[in-house]
């Protein structure tokens, strides 16, 4: 947390004003997971319709407060939606803003008469100025809110109280913390050297894949798992080679992409490799959203669980307790009560 | 002394023997440590029909990842050069490159379209192939409507123009594409690069690359004649248009094959074939070979340096303009002074 905010005070040096009036809007401004904040924001029961930026703010809204999210940002597939809460299944899409390149036209966001405009992601000065912009032409208030991992509970509490569900905010953070302290407990137990070494498998050839500090490799990391593309540097997604897979011998291969991890297993150039022979070539959940990312959400808390099961058996849950808190987790998080038959599907990679 | 002025058998064997060096660095270098001694003995274990008695993973990254990616890199690179060679002369200008009849722009519509689809890699580089040649030909088609003006300048044009419109096709594809998976697979293959080729993939192409090469060795004497106006090569006895024809026809295969292997990588049709030219004169039959072996080691040797310079896989795209731009004004400074 410290390391970030230096490392956003620095980036954002031009713009320390507006951090610190972006600050304020948090109750603990050294703590607060609210970035920036700007207009007026109106009074939490008068917030019935937000517009959200992207898809990880998307995800938090369905949550936190389904009843207020106007639209999605993307596209959300037929399979996805059945995961949701019924007040959201059925929204249009209508758009991304700022951050991640617009979609979004600053009247057609007018007309959709939102009461506030949240987004969440990694925040940079790029970012908080776009949104700066957004708020001074449409007159419509904007907050910015930080989305990395360690930030859940947090962002759940405050962005609940904003949004006038501080109850719920409340519940949902609580099983955050709780899934944050179990992944807390098996990293202090297997120290770094001891940890599996995991390669996160992305895009259509699998030759994709996140570096160190990447937003897309928290999960793994999280779930006490040791990101072999960590050695080839600091940044974003980047495109490597087999050879290089080859060369890294991961012990346990992860990806979100089903045809990958079916073709992983049974691709005779991937065959060398320790996570294939071993056949530890995992495939998580996308339901409603990605296990691992895709985007970088709330959802990454059962995903964490999930792969601290398959990284350090005996460690966290079993297959049973797995099963109970994932259906504990769309439970509570959903409001969606999975069948056996539909957790079978989503464990199985079948959903 | 000018460059063209080194005895051609000189010429000839210094070329062959830099491809063949950078063939061996390509082989011998790379992420995963094969050390010489079991390169050869992997090499000798499959050649003899005994096994290395090396690791699978060792057999694995030589023949199925570097030679793959070696073979994609030499035909890719002489068949993009090739393709410009011929372009240049037949177009009469000097800043054409293979893509200017809009094969790149409709390969890159094609693969961003199947990228965003979530078709498999297979089918994306299909649909990028298709996506070339239909480009082209309607270009051809619309250019061939055009009567009255010069057939040269009109084909150009209508390429330019088309190859705007798929350009802005792409744009938009990437704008609605998702952000978090689709993008950065689009952006990757629009650089280009050869980290994904697998022998199957080289195999589904590398016939069309071939055959697109075969009209213009066996037309190397007549190309010549294109760089005339069309009035004089029609005195000589040329079909101007027919030949035309068939040259875009086989520069389109063989480019739109490369390009749904490779991605788009630049710099290597434009300037390739000038480099040759310097070296061996303007004659077509003696640029083509000279385009194709260039073409070739130029490509296996930045795609060495894109596997090893970085901890990353740099993209095709960006490494031949770094190596290619310098290393072009530095010929051309260089001739320009001792000529």
């Amino acid at each position: 947390m410290k390391r970030r905010t230096l490392l956003g005070a620095l980036g954002a040096a031009p713009l320390l004003p507006l951090l610190a009036a972006g600050a304020r809007a948090g109750e603990d401004a050294a703590n607060s997971t609210i970035a920036a904040a700007f207009g007026r924001l109106p009074a939490p029961a008068d917030i019935r319709r937000v517009f959200v930026g992207g898809a990880p703010a998307s995800a938090l809204l369905a949550v936190l407060a389904p009843e207020k999210l106007l639209g999605w940002p993307w596209n959300v597939s037929a399979e996805a939606r059945a995961w949701l809460p019924p007040a959201v299944r059925e929204l249009p899409q209508v758009g991304r803003l700022a951050g991640r390149g617009s979609t979004m036209s600053n009247e057609t966001l007018l007309q959709l008469q939102p009461d506030l405009i949240l987004d969440v992601g990694t925040v940079d000065a790029t970012y908080i100025s776009a949104m700066q912009r957004v708020a001074e032409q449409t007159g419509l208030p904007c907050v910015l809110v930080h989305g990395q991992l360690a930030d859940h509970p947090a962002q759940l509490r405050e962005v609940g109280r904003l949004l006038g569900v501080a109850a719920r905010g409340e519940r949902l953070a609580a099983w955050a913390e709780k899934t944050i302290a179990l992944s807390e407990r098996v990293r202090a137990a297997v120290p770094p050297e001891k940890r599996p070494r995991v390669y996160y498998a992305r895009g259509a050839g699998g030759l994709e894949t996140g570096l160190a500090g990447s937003i897309n490799m928290e999960t793994i990391d999280f779930a006490g798992g040791r990101n072999v593309a960590a050695e080839a540097g600091r940044g974003g997604i980047a495109k490597i080679s087999l050879e290089q897979v080859l060369a890294w011998n991961p012990e346990v291969i992860v990806t979100q992409d089903r045809e990958l991890a079916r073709r992983v297993l049974d691709d005779p150039l991937w065959r060398p490799l320790e996570a294939v022979r071993a056949r530890r070539v995992y495939l998580a959940p996308t339901r409603p959203f990605g296990w691992l990312d895709v985007p970088p959400s709330v959802n990454r808390l059962i995903g964490v669980r999930w792969l601290l099961t398959l990284l350090h058996p005996g460690r966290a849950d079993d297959a049973a307790s797995l099963r109970a808190a994932t259906a504990d987790f769309y439970r509570l998080f959903y409001g969606v009560e999975p069948g056996a038959a539909a957790l079978d599907a989503l464990l199985g990679g079948n959903a | 002394m000018s460059a063209s002025a080194l005895r051609p058998a000189a010429a000839w064997l210094a070329a062959s023997a830099a491809l063949a060096a950078v063939l061996v660095a390509a082989f011998a270098v790379g992420k995963f440590p094969v050390a010489p001694g079991d390169l050869l003995r992997s090499l000798a274990g499959r050649l003899l029909g005994a096994g290395s008695g090396l690791p699978a993973a060792v057999d694995t990254v030589v023949w199925n990842i570097r030679l793959p990616r070696v073979a994609a890199g030499i035909v890719v690179g002489a068949v993009l050069a090739a393709a410009g060679a011929a372009y240049q002369g037949m177009f009469r200008n000097p800043l054409v490159s293979p893509d200017i009849l809009g094969v790149s722009a409709g390969a890159g519509l094609g693969a961003t379209l199947g990228i965003y689809l979530g078709l498999p890699l297979a089918f994306v580089q299909g649909v990028a192939f298709v996506g070339g040649l239909l480009a082209v030909a309607v270009v051809w088609r619309i250019a061939s409507l055009v009567q009255r003006h010069d057939p040269v300048l009109v084909l150009v044009l209508a390429g330019v123009a088309l190859g705007a419109l798929l350009g802005a096709g792409i744009s938009l594809v990437k704008i609605i594409s998702d952000p978090y998976t689709q993008l950065p697979t689009i952006t990757f293959w629009l650089l280009g690069g050869l980290n994904q080729v697998r022998p199957s993939d080289l195999a589904a192409t590398a016939p069309a690359m071939l055959a697109g090469l075969l009209p213009m060795a066996l037309l190397r004497w007549r190309i010549n004649l294109l760089s005339l106006a069309d009035e004089e090569a029609a005195a000589l006895g040329v079909d101007v248009g027919r030949l035309r024809l068939v040259l875009v026809a086989a520069a389109t295969l063989s480019t739109a094959a490369a390009v749904s292997l490779a991605g788009i990588v630049g710099w290597i049709g434009l300037v390739v074939p000038h480099v040759a030219r310097l070296l061996v004169g303007p004659d077509f039959s003696r640029l083509l070979p000279a385009s194709l072996l260039l073409g070739a080691g130029f490509l296996v040797a930045t795609d060495t340096l894109a596997r090893i310079v970085a901890p990353i896989e740099l993209p095709l795209g960006i490494l031949t303009a770094v190596v290619g731009a310098p290393f072009f004004l530095w010929l051309l400074a260089r001739v320009g002074r001792t000529s």
